[in-house]
């Protein structure tokens, strides 16, 4: 639904860009813990939580600290006593964090994090990639990929609402500098309907209390470590029908939903289709609506919201109607493809007519994909399905080794 | 889904009898100690017995043998011998 359509919420329309579209989102979800610290392209979401502390006088904590790993050690204190809490990171912030983002995934703390995605060095870099925001989907955390600044704020909501469920923190990942620097036009709901739908009393087994004090992540022997993880494993698995749900139930309170696990685009006839994640989405679907026009080939996107959970189920419907799926994997696993292109199989594997699943890797650090490229993709899953091509274990979109050799011949 | 979240109430040796741990062991000299409890306040495992009259001993079924005690003992009372 367009920001026009949305008639009711009208006079609450911002221009925004993704990152205060976050710090909004933040905001209206009366968080009352953030742990900050500053990294590109995150960096301005705490700029902004910090002028509404300063002019809007909420009742929010801002702890400044001296890194990435002790933002979230503030998080985990402040959600360990029951408190509503939030962080951002990226990059090489997510890798210094990553071992208190470990111990709050094993704590069964809802935790609500940001990661405006970024690659990492060597070498340095600062371009968008993927592969940051989808590490903690090993970490016992629940991770949500937007694909615009309306969907970044009201992801953010959701998230909450999923973590609070689930006791299972929730990472919020989003395009760096393509989404977190580009403003667009968001509409905001009213605090009541935010209010209901995020209550803060709800169940917290987990908050410390003076009363009857106990402690978090103690040491335990071999034979309980298994089940805690088979435990975590179970409700992140369980969790599929759970991100469809509160999707829905946004959608009712503010006419806008976004298929929950997966939008789906053009798929009810659809061939062949795409699979991709975040900002690229609205490329993929301009590709798909043109090699339909040009050479009237049945094409699709199949846009992943959750990767954890990962909707195996929902995928599976989708395989059982498509003959072939391009996995863009903006990030990769080194040696192996992509990460999600690897998913996808492990999860598609077991039907029994599976469609063709090709791995493409392209756009790390930043590198341009465009509307043609993702064309090209259709096209070449057309002549995958028709016989006229093989299917490789990996192909890259916009590799150009000629460029790097006339580079380090000039070092 | 029933959520498990791993916690737990303080108790003695929740990992188990970490004595099993040590390789060499403090032994107090009862006739050196001056009963400043400096051992008992330092050691990060709680395995100093502390008595009425601030004389001390070692609870070995839980001490891992770190020797920090024997280290901040200001009159090398404590001597770490191997065990």
């Amino acid at each position: 639904m367009s920001i026009i359509e949305d008639k009711k919420s009208l006079s609450n329309v911002k221009v925004v860009t993704a990152n205060e579209a976050v710090a909004l989102a933040v905001k209206c979800a009366k968080v009352d813990v953030v742990g900050a610290y500053p990294i590109s392209p995150q960096t301005s979401i705490m700029e902004y939580l910090t002028k509404y502390i300063e002019t809007e006088n909420i009742p929010m904590e801002i702890v400044r600290v001296e890194s990435e790993h002790s933002a979230m050690a503030v998080a985990m204190g402040a959600a360990a006593v029951g408190a509503r809490a939030f962080t951002a990171t990226a990059s090489q912030g997510l890798l210094y964090m990553a071992e208190m983002v470990y111990w709050v995934g094993g704590s069964r703390l809802p935790v609500v994090m940001a990661i405006t995605s970024r690659a990492m060095g060597a070498p340095w870099i600062l371009g968008n990639e993927h592969t940051d925001v989808l590490l903690p989907r090993e970490w016992g955390w629940m991770v949500l990929f937007p694909e615009d600044n309306q969907e970044v704020f009201d992801t953010i909501i959701q998230a909450y609402k999923l973590a609070d469920t689930t006791l299972v923190p929730v990472v919020v990942g989003l395009d760096g500098f393509i989404l977190s620097h580009t403003t667009m036009p968001i509409s905001i709901p009213d605090q009541s309907i935010i209010d209901n739908f995020i209550p803060k009393n709800t169940p917290k087994p987990y908050a410390l209390n003076t009363e009857d004090p106990f402690t978090h992540g103690n040491a335990v022997h071999s034979n309980l470590y298994l089940e805690f993880r088979h435990n975590i494993f179970k409700t992140i698995e369980d969790s599929e029908d759970l991100v469809d749900e509160i999707d829905k139930e946004w959608s009712k309170l503010t006419g806008r939903s976004y298929g929950g696990v997966i939008e789906e685009f053009l798929l009810d006839d659809a061939e062949v289709a795409v699979l991709v994640m975040g900002a690229s989405s609205g490329d993929a679907k301009e590709a798909a609506k043109k090699v339909r026009e040009k050479y009237g080939i049945k094409a699709g996107v199949i846009r992943l919201r959750s990767i954890r959970p990962f909707p195996v189920k929902r995928l599976s419907k989708i395989a059982q109607k498509v003959k072939a799926i391009g996995v863009f994997d903006r990030n990769m696993s080194p040696g192996l493809g992509g990460m999600i292109a690897t998913e996808v199989k492990f999860a598609l594997y077991d039907l029994k007519n599976r469609p063709i699943v090709q791995s493409y890797i392209g756009g790390l650090g930043g590198k341009d994909v465009k509307i043609a490229d993702f064309e090209n993709i259709l096209v070449e899953l057309k002549e995958m399905v028709d016989g006229k091509r093989e299917v490789e274990k990996v192909k890259w979109v916009g590799l150009d080794l000629a460029a790097i050799e006339k580079f380090l011949e000039e070092v | 889904m029933k959520v498990l979240i791993p916690k737990s109430k303080p108790a003695k040796g929740a990992v188990g009898k970490t004595g099993l741990w040590r390789t060499s062991k403090p032994v107090v000299n009862h006739n050196k100690c001056i009963k400043c409890v400096i051992c008992w306040a330092f050691c990060p495992e709680t395995t100093i017995l502390r008595f009425e009259d601030n004389s001390v001993d070692i609870d070995y079924e839980y001490c891992k043998g770190c020797g920090v005690c024997a280290n901040e003992c200001p009159v090398n009372a404590i001597e770490m011998v191997e065990d």
